[in-house]
């Protein structure tokens, strides 16, 4: 069953004269456990189709299903985004974006707490996670003293510690060198598989989609889809 | 996990100092409560200091202290005989100015009947009046220590005791005099002025058919008589009701006579009322400020968390926690201020050159006006916050 079902979005800016159209009949279906990139070129739509998904800022059209329910439907949007980002999805930014006054296994473990995790079970189950991503050394230090590969595992393992239903990740690889870009791909693709989750990659860089199922290709709003298989990039 | 709690612990050092800006404005509004209980303390102080019941003036005034009143010496004479009067006695209430090592000394001198009503409450050190004449009693606000000699025109006065806490509605250090030397520094006149009233008696005397033959220097002295007095005290039988025995006094002296409660708000309604509404207004100003300031900085920090608030919004915090995180804030902010403002009153109240009485209620007042102002200036920070797109923190 597909954990993120995408069906005909559109998504459109401005009206009249001015009026662009971001997304053309968009259709995506990803599984549990399955990594899927997003790639386009600068302006194709990739971001908009993310923020649409998430409902941060959602289409003008179209369906959406996440973990089997419909939570966006003609024109409609059907449950509190809010709610929906913080029980079942996981994001990661391009530029991390960290809390810089919490602590790496306060950031992590906020994501518990605001799902109503007692603050003292929450860090435990960070304090866990960071540990298995060889994190537990910078647990109780601020984010603005790690590397940034550091602290885009950070934010990884913030986006993975609810398991989430699915994982989107906007352009995660940008602000790294290429050998921590794909540390941290194969990291997504690892707890993707791990946690059974629907994970979409928005990414420029065809040297980092290496492992994963699918590439979905947009360019002027109009979305198709090249398949992989796992291992063969 | 409270959030406003880790912001505030991860920028101590500035939201401290910033806590001490706020502290010290509100140390002023603390400040300005406690001069304004300090003049009404004062100048009740100088009312409740004889433990009276009645006060009587002259008719048709609201003396001694917020209208001048003028009556007969030997008024207490007729008011000790009514019924339910235990005693009375008269004072005199004057306004004196001298100096004292170099600097000017403001004094408001009490004369009284010695060993009667109207005297010093307590003394504080020294002894109280014993001799007739020529001894006072001031209160050690003056600085004025034991044995010092005062000369007003020709009369000296040397200073036998010190009493504490006993000074006018304008700060000046009360000082207790005999009513006999008040009398003569406020009615004595000088050898010339007696020189000059003496001729123009004569004068007047010579152009009077019936009193032509009466010679000068024997009606004289009767014109310049100065047993006059401000005000009689009267204190009650325990037994006497207080309204009854003023009305009697009404009745059959035809002067006023006021309670020492309708004195008191005589006082405190005539004579401090401009000072209550002026100081009343700089706290509400001194409050504004600090409102406007503790808004302005909320939302500063506010600004300063845009991304993260964004961040936070996406991540899915509800707008509770996004609302709680800047309120608690504020409010943190408030309280520190508070307190710092009350450690900095309380270590410096007593240096203030008027007397600083802090009440416990007004702190508590003070406390609840910050927690609404913070709560108050909190609002524009929560309004930029839930205004915030959450797409800024997919800007790269």
């Amino acid at each position: 069953m597909a954990q993120v079902s995408v069906e005909h979005l559109t998504k459109v800016f401005g009206q009249g004269d001015t009026l662009v159209e971001a997304l053309k009949d968009a259709s995506l279906s990803v599984k549990a456990g399955e990594v899927v990139a997003l790639m386009g070129p600068s302006g194709s739509g990739k971001t908009t189709l993310l923020r649409a998904i998430s409902l941060i800022d959602p289409p003008t059209s179209g369906l959406i299903e996440v973990a089997g329910t419909r939570v966006f439907e003609d024109e409609s949007v059907l449950i509190d985004d809010r709610l929906l980002r913080r029980q079942r999805m996981g994001i990661i930014f391009q530029s991390y974006n960290l809390i810089p006054f919490l602590t790496v296994v306060q950031n992590v473990a906020l994501v518990l707490t605001l799902n109503g995790v007692s603050n003292r079970e929450a860090m435990k189950r960070a304090r866990e996670l960071l540990e298995s991503l060889d994190l537990s050394h910078r647990a109780d230090v601020h984010p603005a003293t790690l590397s940034g590969g550091e602290q885009q595992r950070v934010a990884v393992a913030r986006a993975v510690v609810n398991n989430p239903a699915v994982i989107l990740a906007d352009e995660p690889t940008a602000a790294l060198d290429s050998e921590r870009g794909k540390a941290v791909m194969a990291l997504l693709r690892q707890l993707g598989h791990e946690k059974k989750a629907a994970v979409i990659v928005v990414t420029h860089d065809e040297r980092m989609v290496k492992g994963f199922d699918r590439i979905y290709h947009l360019e002027d709003g109009h979305l198709s889809v090249e398949e992989l298989g796992a291992g063969e990039h | 996990m409270n959030l406003a709690y880790y912001d505030v612990e991860y920028r101590l050092g500035r939201f401290l100092l910033t806590a001490v800006g706020i502290g010290l404005l509100l140390a002023t509004v603390m400040a300005m409560n406690g001069i304004y209980n300090g003049m009404v303390e004062d100048a009740l102080s100088i009312v409740r200091a004889p433990q009276v019941d009645l006060w009587v003036v002259q008719k048709d005034t609201n003396g001694p202290f917020a209208e001048s009143s003028r009556v007969p010496e030997d008024l207490y004479r007729n008011i000790s005989t009514i019924n339910g009067v235990k005693e009375a006695s008269p004072v005199s209430f004057q306004l004196l100015q001298t100096e004292f090592q170099g600097r000017m000394l403001r004094l408001q001198v009490i004369g009284y009947k010695l060993r009667q009503l109207g005297g010093p409450p307590a003394i504080a050190a020294g002894r109280p009046i014993l001799n007739n004449r020529y001894e006072m009693v001031i209160d050690r606000k003056a600085g004025v220590p034991l044995g010092t000699k005062f000369k007003f025109g020709r009369v000296e006065m040397t200073v036998v005791g010190l009493t504490e806490g006993v000074v006018s509605n304008s700060g000046d250090s009360a000082a207790f005099i005999t009513l006999e030397d008040a009398q003569e520094l406020q009615f004595l006149k000088s050898n010339e002025a007696i020189r000059n009233d003496r001729s123009r008696l004569e004068a007047d005397l010579s152009k009077s058919s019936t009193l032509s033959n009466v010679a000068p220097e024997n009606l004289s002295p009767l014109l310049q008589g100065s047993h006059i007095a401000n005000a009689i005290l009267v204190r009650l039988d325990a037994w006497a009701n207080v309204e009854e025995v003023q009305a009697n006094i009404q009745r059959w002296t035809h002067y006023n006579a006021f309670t020492t409660k309708q004195e008191e708000d005589l006082l405190s309604k005539s004579v401090i009322e401009r000072a209550r509404q002026q100081i009343l207004l700089f706290r509400i100003i001194l409050l504004i400020v600090a409102a406007v300031v503790v808004a302005l900085i909320i939302y500063t920090m506010t600004l300063e968390k845009t991304r993260d608030i964004a961040t936070l919004k996406i991540i899915g915090a509800p707008n509770s926690k996004i609302v709680g995180l800047i309120l608690q804030q504020s409010l943190i902010l408030g309280i520190i201020g508070f307190l710092v403002g009350t450690i900095i009153i309380s270590l410096t109240y007593e240096y203030f050159p008027r007397r600083v009485v802090l009440f416990a209620t007004d702190q508590v007042m003070v406390f609840g006006i910050v927690v609404g102002i913070s709560i108050a200036a909190s609002a524009l920070g929560i309004h930029k916050a839930l205004g915030i797109d959450a797409t800024t923190a997919m800007a790269g």
